[in-house]
């Protein structure tokens, strides 16, 4: 009992209650959505969100925001896509299949990194810089692309099987499981959070993040060196943009130079907030901030499946993130427990 | 009309004179709907084609999104460049007409090409439009029965609930399903819209198939879903149960045909917008062909092309038809 009662008053459980809550009210309507093809469905709509999300949940702690993920994203899948459909005119030869993924990963780190710089070095909030280079990167991602779309016969056949196929599967003959498997591009989101998790807990440098977040003033008293750390904090966000970049091209299957990350930022800073993430900073976690993104899978999933018309889907998407905004707001303090006791 | 011609007139007889001059080539601007769209690269490629070969400079140039009035920068900033002809695929069928009528007062000659200013046409010179756009709900059911025996349950998957073109060819669908005897064993069971965007043509592609478990047909005349629904029949694996159809662009679809997930779509040639746009332009600055409803004019590959009513012109009758057989032939 006592470990549930920390979980529960865990600010987490607010958001898995309404995880469970939302499901099972979709579920009493449409049956399928309990299923493990919904399931399936849902975490194949989260990967690119999640692996984002823990660069921006770290850069938020940090008491900062990256609006530029989504160009950043952009311009380092069509890096990528540029390799991949070039490579034997530039270089005489074909690049191996994996090439993409540290080259996305490489180009995102610089992006990120360039953000960095230009908020230490002219002092200037996150916030405006951002703003700035979400319009830079994805102008750079016209001008280097010359404004073409790479097409899917470009993409390797390998990077687009990360979606699709599995390191294992359930034997068929088995009930309801049979034949269920997650993808690794699923695998790898949730490996990546396990990463964010281990270096914000157990890394000094991660403990410096919150260190900073809760109170800038103060962290470089106790030794912090603050700029160090912002760039790190910007160059991981920006690397994590470019992993959700090759990972667009194998879940989507083409680089497109406008449409590819655009409004991508919104839904990342959506799930990460409501993963309960203070804008404030000093104030996060890796688990509330998967919840945030499993959240909003859940939502993107249900609306088709109850067959609301897309005229409506939008504003129900946004009035569900404000709902469990309020929420969360209600429980924030002392977790669950709060809702259950009655007031004098 | 009189004075329709006489500008005409005039901006032929400016650009001769001016030709004569100063040997300048007539210049012609395309203004897409926005710029990272394979589409346009197509139709571009016939705008390309067509001045080398004739002798004119081209020039494409788009906004960044597919806003009503993002254009209006581009059309000001083309009009005071001096281009001899603007050719552009509106964004909106009415934000555009003051700005499009200061190009006209200019003496430049305005063309919508790939979709028109409809309800306001007297903004424009001329319309090039693939096809008869009656044909294509029409041609789509037709195509979608014959892949599945002209019986069963289909959907349709569309991109955004406002776009004209789209709702127009839903409604003719939906006409030719109820008033053609042959489809009469086809029941349309949902039109859903998938916004043009990759996430949510799947999601709502994965919610037919929960939602609708005998469907027989998913038909999206629309680039991006077209291509997002056939990657959800291609990775569950039931392409031999759903038959996902819909107007699509060969470069996108090639490998899904090719490894049997789609067994046929449909589109137009957008290169022969670009191909005959230059073609009409040039011969009424020169003098050759006339702006009137009624007239023809040849057309090299193209055969003969008819001016019809509203001074709209189509490059082809009817839809092309795409499969194994012939995908290859087509690059764009």
């Amino acid at each position: 009992m006592n470990f549930l009662r920390t979980l529960l008053v865990r600010r987490e459980a607010g958001i898995a209650v309404m995880i469970v809550l939302f499901c099972l009210a979709v579920g009493a309507v449409k049956p399928q959505f309990l299923s493990l093809d919904q399931l399936r469905i849902i975490l194949l709509l989260t990967p690119l969100i999640m692996i984002a999300a823990m660069g921006q949940m770290m850069v938020i702690v940090a008491r900062h925001v990256d609006l530029s993920i989504g160009s950043t994203l952009g311009f380092s899948a069509m890096v990528s896509g540029m390799l991949y459909r070039f490579d034997v005119d530039w270089f005489g030869f074909d690049v191996p299949w994996w090439t993409g993924i540290p080259v996305s990963v490489v180009v995102g780190a610089l992006l990120g990194f360039g953000n960095g710089v230009l908020i230490q070095l002219f002092r200037l909030p996150a916030i405006i810089v951002t703003l700035g280079t979400l319009s830079l990167y994805r102008g750079l991602t016209f001008i280097i692309s010359n404004a073409k779309q790479i097409d899917r016969q470009w993409i390797p056949s390998e990077i687009k099987g990360l979606s699709q196929t599995s390191p294992f599967t359930f034997p068929e003959f088995l009930p309801i499981v049979g034949k269920f498997n997650i993808p690794w591009i699923v695998i790898l989101a949730f490996g990546i959070a396990i990463l964010a998790y281990l270096f914000l807990m157990h890394t000094r440098m991660g403990r410096q993040i919150y260190a900073i977040g809760s109170n800038p003033v103060a962290a470089p008293l106790r030794g912090i060196n603050v700029t160090q750390v912002n760039l790190a904090v910007f160059t991981i966000s920006g690397a994590l943009a470019g992993l959700a970049g090759i990972m667009y091209a194998s879940r989507w299957g083409f680089v497109n130079p406008s449409n590819t990350g655009n409004g991508f930022e919104f839904q990342v800073i959506a799930a990460v907030v409501i993963g309960g993430v203070s804008i404030n900073g000093g104030v996060g976690t890796v688990l509330g901030t998967v919840l945030g993104v499993l959240l909003l899978g859940c939502v993107a999933a249900a609306l088709p499946l109850l067959g609301i018309p897309g005229t409506s889907q939008a504003a129900i998407y946004g009035a569900v993130i404000l709902l469990a905004l309020l929420i969360d707001r209600t429980v924030r303090r002392q977790g669950i427990v709060s809702l259950k006791r009655v007031r004098p | 009309m009189l004075k329709k011609s006489l500008l005409i007139g005039l901006a032929a007889g400016f650009a001769m004179v001016t030709g004569a001059l100063a040997a300048d080539p007539i210049k012609i601007v395309y203004i897409g709907k926005n710029t990272g769209n394979p589409y346009f690269d197509s139709i571009t490629g016939g705008f390309e084609d067509a001045c080398e070969k004739l002798g004119c400079e081209f020039e494409f140039v788009a906004p960044a999104t597919a806003e009503a009035t993002s254009q209006i920068p581009f059309i000001e900033a083309q009009i005071q460049r001096g281009v001899n002809v603007i050719g552009i695929a509106p964004n909106s069928p009415d934000a555009l007409n003051q700005v499009l009528d200061a190009a006209k007062a200019k003496g430049i000659l305005v063309l919508t090409v790939n979709g028109d200013l409809v309800g306001n046409e007297s903004h424009r010179d001329a319309t090039i439009l693939p096809v008869d756009f009656t044909k294509t709900g029409p041609n789509q059911i037709e195509l979608t029965g014959s892949l599945i025996g002209y019986e069963g349950e289909i959907a349709i998957l569309s991109a955004t609930t406002e776009a004209p073109d789209q709702n127009t060819w839903i409604a003719a669908m939906n006409e030719t399903l109820k008033n053609d005897p042959k489809y009469a064993k086809m029941t349309l069971v949902a039109t859903v819209y998938g916004d043009d965007q990759p996430e949510k043509s799947t999601t709502e592609m994965e919610a037919l198939l929960a939602n609708y478990p005998n469907l027989k047909a998913v038909i999206a005349p629309t680039t991006v879903g077209i291509a997002a629904a056939a990657q959800v029949v291609q990775s569950r694996g039931i392409a031999d149960k759903v038959a996902v159809t819909g107007l699509g662009l060969p470069s996108e679809m090639r490998d899904f045909i090719k490894d049997g997930t789609v067994k046929a779509f449909q589109l137009w040639s957008p290169y022969n917008e670009g191909w005959l746009a230059v073609h009409f332009a040039l011969g009424l600055l020169d003098g050759s062909i006339k702006n009137e409803v009624g007239n023809t004019f040849e057309v090299e590959n193209l055969g003969t092309i008819k001016i019809e009513e509203k001074n709209a012109m189509n490059t082809q009758a009817e839809l092309t038809t795409f499969d194994i057989n012939n995908i290859d032939d087509f690059n764009f």
